[in-house]
């Protein structure tokens, strides 16, 4: 038995050291479970050389997994966003159902006569003769009967399960309807089985995206600062915050993939001058295909916590390089802070060395780290969703990522540069700045950032965590709907980092107040203390318990 | 809000527009988290026991556990065996149920697994300890809605584990449908009231509806025990709630154990809980005592305050046949006026029986089954009503017409009540009654000139 940690340990002021916790939770699987998920289990050694972690592998079957499917990384996350494109279904009723409004990423009409097609789910609804004889005339019904209903700009189609085990091939009817119609329709074969988890998903609607969208609109965008923001969603408002600092700094975001987008900004955004990117797992793809295409270089940002978010300000300044843009970053940031720093002084006096575990998306367990550490808490264990390697371990280990079977059968795209779009001097201007020290293609990942001999855990298993709440009693835990009762049944307050638990937005100067409010409250909540009631303290056996110790 | 919704009614044979029902294994889930010490597993892809689990968590706000396959595309072509059978080892060494409740997914379905032949060979393989049991329900999500996996849920109950040992037992089956956990903790409250003896299955309620303790169990205490769920087939009465939901399985018990059974339509209203009471009397030989005839009493005396403000006003409604049929027999009761009745779940029986209840009090009441919200909403943008009653997803709808809307059915995830107050038995006809006529009324409060607000309502 190790001695009791002390309050300077990683692992916070409870419970053992993270190397005997991970064998305490590995004890309790089968030999062949064992193995598998103590690859996906680290004690965080050598921050600065992380090991390598059995991210982006199958699920154990059994276990009670955080994980979705392809689905919902496909038209959940990525696409399903696009508010002025009519989203439809193709498969039995629930995948079209669950996907409705459950995700938050807010979007909002830019002006009358448009429709805002996230508060509607369609489905071709496919019944028991679609499956046995197919279910291609369905989808080409229904695409007609929503074009004549609601005459959209552009529909997507998504493929659930049945879809591709009874063989209907949606692009074709896609392809006919678009030609039929003369508006863009493209389809996304991203059936739920396809890959180990969401991640599938995002990389076949990249794909989808990029193939179907990106560069179909060459109108100029006037501006001297253009940039896109790759993998904000908003959620909870997330884009807008920080649209609003964009705006005041004088930067245009032509378009954010994919939150509060629409149709328009994606098919138009390859005329920026730059992408940057928050959630790496989910759109990186997107934006190494462009750098290809087009030669618009990328490089790795997060606006979740004060010092990412002016970091992240900076270092786009100073890719523009003018003196003043740079100073009128500085100006706002010295603005925005004055507001935010009485609010986190005050937050701090409460939260300090407090602890927190972070188990949550593809880029969220990382970027909120930033925020508790604003705070002065401590993150004593953190792991993602449905993450690879990279976002663990940084891209330095792209090429030793082995590709297996799985992630084998989703489609890499091939993409050359474009004949007449390809603006030559980007690349250019990218390598002068790479040779003064400028990163781009950067991500160094989550294990760098934490703190030495803490836990890392991919795709925790709910018994994992309820060890992990049970040794070490973190003052938070940061997870998704699915933990939260069970995490709060045990005491300890559970924030949704997908949803914000109906809050936000986090994200930029307005959104850190948001979060440090939030969580000052939930780590502060006097309620937690009514769970006990008062005779269970004095000592005196209750009736039950009395029974048990007379019988 | 809801911007291309337009009065202009296309017909639709291939598109649903804001579907009124969801797909079958919800229900299954939904119906194992009510049997004690069992683990709910979803043999698919993770996604669909991830979207079940978090929309049950969203409307019961409560823990749901359950497991899945983790089908990948391997096993879509080779077959789900391997993955259920890694699945039952690891649900049994590491989270230790007493059953583990297998329902199928659309994958599953159209691949073809043979879910007791996995069973069979798990068995012969050792995996599954001695003493637990692994059931199963086919739930095809493509065929009629998450009630009817519910229902298939609730036979599978009946067909893995009712016994007669032919002694029969003065006790009544009940099968609640599918109601809230607060609404079978009412039930039970009324059987007891009743007295007699019965066996709730499914019972969710001390499930998912828990108490916060500071610690947290996996299996609660409550739901229907497995030597409950064998004794059944020694009871000499089942009663099944809901025709939808609980018809299969009473028959099915009838069939294998020759139980008798009665289906009555879920007590929602005065009429409808009067036939409940009446049922466990008669069963029971007993009579009702006065505490709960005081109840209907006061029922119907809050029914006859509020007629003024309840009679004749037009109601639109959507959700699933079981509910639809009990709350607006209700609705009629209360001299309201059914204008649009819509269910997702497909039905033809369903339709006739509605139009027979609401035919006395509106001949021109448009009842659909297979349709959606969407088509509910077009209809009443040319026909306005007073009132709006459904899930969740009415809120937009509401919003959009500014038509007064009561949350009923499932799922509700931005409200609290139904998870803690009953809408079934007498009671939950006051509660019901309660939150008509507050949206009413706040519709008024907050929209009346000032010189017309009344203080007194």
């Amino acid at each position: 038995m190790s001695e009791e940690a002390t309050n300077d340990s990683p692992m916070g002021p409870h419970g053992p050291s993270a190397a005997e916790a991970r064998e305490e939770m590995l004890k309790a699987y089968p030999k062949k479970t064992q193995r598998k998920r103590g690859k996906q289990m680290l004690v965080n050694e050598e921050p600065g050389t992380p090991a390598e972690i059995g991210a982006n592998s199958r699920t154990v079957p059994g276990i009670i997994t955080q994980r979705g499917c392809s689905y919902a990384g496909c038209k959940g996350v990525v696409i399903g966003p696009i508010y002025d494109v009519l989203h439809i279904t193709h498969g039995p009723i629930g995948c079209g159902w669950y996907s409705w409004l459950s995700r938050r990423n807010m979007n909002k009409i830019r002006k009358p006569g448009e429709t805002n097609f996230l508060q509607y789910s369609m489905s071709t609804d496919m019944q028991e003769d679609h499956i046995v004889f197919g279910g291609e005339k369905q989808l080409e019904a229904a695409i007609q009967e929503a074009y004549d209903e609601f005459k959209p700009k552009a529909i997507s189609v998504y493929a659930t399960c049945p879809v591709g085990l009874i063989g209907d091939d949606i692009h074709s009817v896609c392809r006919k309807m678009k030609e039929k119609l003369g508006i863009n329709i493209f389809g996304f074969s991203c059936e739920g089985y396809k890959g180990v988890s969401q991640s599938a998903g995002h990389h076949i609607a990249n794909n989808g995206v990029f193939k179907h969208m990106i560069g179909v609109d060459d109108t100029p965008v006037e501006h001297k600062y253009k940039i896109n923001i790759l993998g904000e969603y908003n959620i909870g408002g997330d884009a807008w915050e920080i649209d609003r600092v964009f705006a005041l700094c004088g930067i245009k975001i032509i378009g954010t993939l994919s939150g509060g987008v629409s149709y328009d900004d994606i098919t138009n955004c390859h005329m920026a001058d730059l992408n940057v990117v928050m959630c790496h797992r989910s759109i990186n793809y997107m934006a190494e295909m462009m750098e290809e295409k087009f030669g618009i270089p990328w490089f790795k940002v997060n606006f979740i916590g004060l010092e990412g978010t002016k970091k992240s300000l900076r270092k786009i300044a100073q890719y523009f390089g003018e003196k003043e843009l740079i100073d009128r970053v500085e100006e706002v940031i010295a603005a925005e802070m004055a507001e935010v720093r009485p609010v986190v002084e005050d937050v701090k006096t409460r939260t300090t060395g407090k602890t927190a575990a972070l188990f949550v998306g593809g880029s969220r367990a990382h970027h909120y780290q930033d925020l508790f550490e604003d705070m002065g808490m401590k993150v004593i264990a953190a792991g993602y969703e449905f993450a690879h390697r990279d976002d663990y371990e940084g891209r330095d280990v792209l090429p030793n990522i082995k590709i297996d079977a799985d992630s084998r059968n989703i489609e890499e795209l091939t993409v050359t540069p474009d004949e007449t779009r390809f603006d030559a001097e980007k690349p250019v201007k990218k390598k002068s700045l790479e040779e003064s020290g400028f990163e781009f293609s950067d991500y160094e990942g989550m294990m760098r950032q934490m703190a030495k001999d803490t836990l890392v855990i991919d795709d925790i298993s709910h018994y994992e965590m309820e060890k992990l709440i049970e040794l070490y009693k973190p003052d938070v835990i940061g997870s998704g709907i699915k933990d939260k009762y069970i995490v709060e049944k045990m005491g300890v307050p559970c924030k949704q980092l997908h949803s914000y638990d109906y809050g936000g937005p986090y994200a930029g100067f307005k959104g850190a107040i948001n979060f440090f409010k939030d969580i000052d409250r939930m780590t502060s909540n006097k309620i937690w203390k009514l769970a006990t009631p008062p005779w269970r303290n004095t000592g005196e056996a209750t009736a039950e318990k009395a029974e048990a110790v007379t019988a | 809000m809801l911007e291309g919704t337009t009065a202009e009614i296309r017909e639709r044979k291939a598109l649903r527009v804001n579907p009124a029902k969801t797909c079958q294994p919800i229900g299954a889930m939904y119906a194992s988290l009510g049997v004690n010490k069992c683990m709910p597993h979803s043999h698919g892809s993770q996604g669909c026991c991830a979207y079940h689990r978090s929309h049950l968590t969203r409307h019961h706000k409560e823990p749901v556990v359950a497991t899945t396959s983790s089908f990948t595309e391997g096993a879509s072509v080779f077959g789900g065996l391997a993955n259920l059978k890694t699945a039952l080892n690891n649900i049994f060494s590491i989270y230790d149920p007493e059953v583990v409740s297998v329902h199928t997914t659309c994958l599953s379905e159209v691949i073809g697994d043979d879910i007791p032949m996995i069973i069979k060979k798990s068995i012969e393989d050792g995996i599954i300890p001695e003493g637990k049991t692994v059931i199963h329900a086919n739930t095809p999500s493509f065929v009629g809605s998450h009630v009817t996996g519910f229902a298939n849920q609730c036979k599978a109950f009946v067909d893995y584990f009712a016994e007669s040992t032919g002694e029969t037992k003065n006790v009544v089956n009940i099968f609640p449908g599918w109601v809230e956990p607060a609404d079978m903790r009412e039930l039970k409250r009324l059987a007891d009231g009743v007295g007699v003896e019965y066996i709730m299955a499914p019972d969710t309620s001390d499930v998912l509806d828990s108490p916060l303790d500071g610690e947290y169990h996996m299996y609660p205490d409550g739901g229907v025990t497995v030597a409950e769920l064998k004794a059944t087939g020694d009871s000499f009465l089942s009663v099944g709630l809901g025709p939808l939901a609980s018809t299969s399985a009473v028959e099915s018990l009838e069939k294998k154990c020759k139980v008798p059974s009665k289906v009555l339509e879920l007590p929602i209203g005065v009429q409808a809980t009067d036939a409940f009471i009446d049922a466990l009397r008669l069963a029971g030989d007993t009579s009702v005592p006065s505490e709960i005839e005081k109840e209907r009493g006061r029922l119907v005396d809050m029914m006859s305050d509020m007629s003024q403000y309840t009679h004749g006003k037009k109601v639109a409604i959507f959700g699933d046949p079981d509910h639809l049929v009990s709350m607006v027999s209700f609705l009629v009761e209360l001299g309201m006026v059914p204008a649009i009745v819509v269910t997702g779940t497909p039905g033809k029986k369903w339709e006739k029986k509605m139009k027979e209840i609401i035919d006395p009090v509106n001949e021109d009441c448009v009842i659909k089954a297979f349709s959606d919200i969407h088509y509910l909403h077009q209809w009443i943008k040319a026909n306005p009503v007073d009132l709006l009653m459904g899930n969740t997803y009415g809120k937009f709808v509401a919003k959009t017409e500014d038509v007064p809307f009561v949350r009923f059915g499932f799922p509700i995830m931005d409200r609290v009540g139904h998870r803690a107050f009953p809408t079934v038995g007498y009671q939950g006809g006051m509660r019901i009654l309660e939150k008509i006529t507050d949206a009413f009324f706040d519709k008024r409060d907050r929209e009346d000139p000032d010189h017309e607000i009344e203080l007194v309502l």
